[in-house]
């Protein structure tokens, strides 16, 4: 958890990384949270007799978990302010092998101080882009 | 979809109070490890009065109100062929356990593309006292025949 002053960084620059690997045991822990049920994302045969490669990750536990190295970052020196994806991808977690997201979070934008105000995440899974335009705005405390 | 739609608000859904087990149940499953999402003290020391929500923890709130606009009998919306599109959430200030909130989904844009139908509807979440907390806006494509 940082606690360091924020201090002036580049347009550009990473300022968190992470992956993490999904199981379906982490699908059936995000429907009991969330509340979001679709059997898609955790019946292979109903994602099947719909057309899809396989049981995907809800769309808003991939957003969600995107958001976290950020908030990691930002520790309690800030919060965030607006959040906003699209679901470009869907993410197929294999029954044994699961899946991982990667993600990473370059700073899009600074204010006047320098400080990092748009943080843009890039969020993949198997190689590929599953969010888009997956911006984080912060503000500091 | 009934292009009439936009414009629309919908009666406030029922009020959803945060339960502090709540957010830490949410916390867990989206991977969230900063103690303020699980620790009372460590959310007091940090200026918060409970544990505070991630910042997609609103969609549990907003669902109420995308089951009103699916459920809406002139809307012509086929839940079977949903998909979201798009998400944001624009916040005045975190939510955190003990809040009572209150959602009011107004539909924004509908709009017709390549056979898909999209339609836009931002509900705003207020708390107990009538505040702005978030507007959580959510953008769900309608497949249209086989695609």
């Amino acid at each position: 958890m940082s606690t360091a002053p924020v201090t002036a960084v580049e347009v550009g620059s990473v300022v968190a990384e992470r992956d993490v690997h999904l199981t379906r045991d982490s699908l059936v822990r995000y429907a009991g949270a969330s509340g979001d049920f679709n059997p898609i994302h955790y019946r292979d045969d109903v994602a099947a007799s719909v057309g899809l490669p396989g049981v995907l990750a809800h769309g808003m536990l991939t957003m969600g978990l995107a958001v976290q190295p950020v908030s990691e970052w930002l520790g309690d020196r800030g919060w965030v302010v607006r959040y906003g994806v699209r679901f470009t991808r869907p993410v197929v977690v294999d029954p044994e092998q699961g899946a991982t997201v990667g993600v990473v979070a370059k700073v899009g934008t600074v204010d006047e101080d320098g400080r990092p105000q748009r943080i843009d995440l890039t969020v993949t899974a198997a190689g590929q882009t599953v969010l888009g335009k997956a911006q984080v705005t912060v503000a500091f405390r | 979809m009934n292009p009439e739609l936009v414009g629309r608000t919908f009666p406030p859904a029922p009020p959803y109070l945060v339960g502090r087990e709540k957010v830490r149940e949410f916390s867990r499953a989206v991977f969230a490890t900063n103690p303020i999402h699980h620790e009372p003290d460590a959310a007091r020391a940090a200026g918060y009065d409970d544990v505070v929500a991630p910042p997609t923890f609103a969609v549990v709130v907003q669902e109420a109100t995308l089951a009103q606009l699916l459920a809406e009998p002139d809307a012509g919306i086929d839940f079977s062929r949903v998909v979201h599109g798009e998400q944001a959430f624009t916040y005045e200030r975190p939510i955190v356990a003990g809040d009572e909130l209150t959602a009011t989904l107004t539909v924004t844009s509908v709009k017709t593309l390549g056979g898909n139908a999209m339609v836009t509807a931002e509900s705003a979440v207020v708390d107990a006292d009538g505040e702005h907390v978030v507007t959580a806006t959510s953008t769900l494509v309608v497949r249209g025949g086989d695609a």
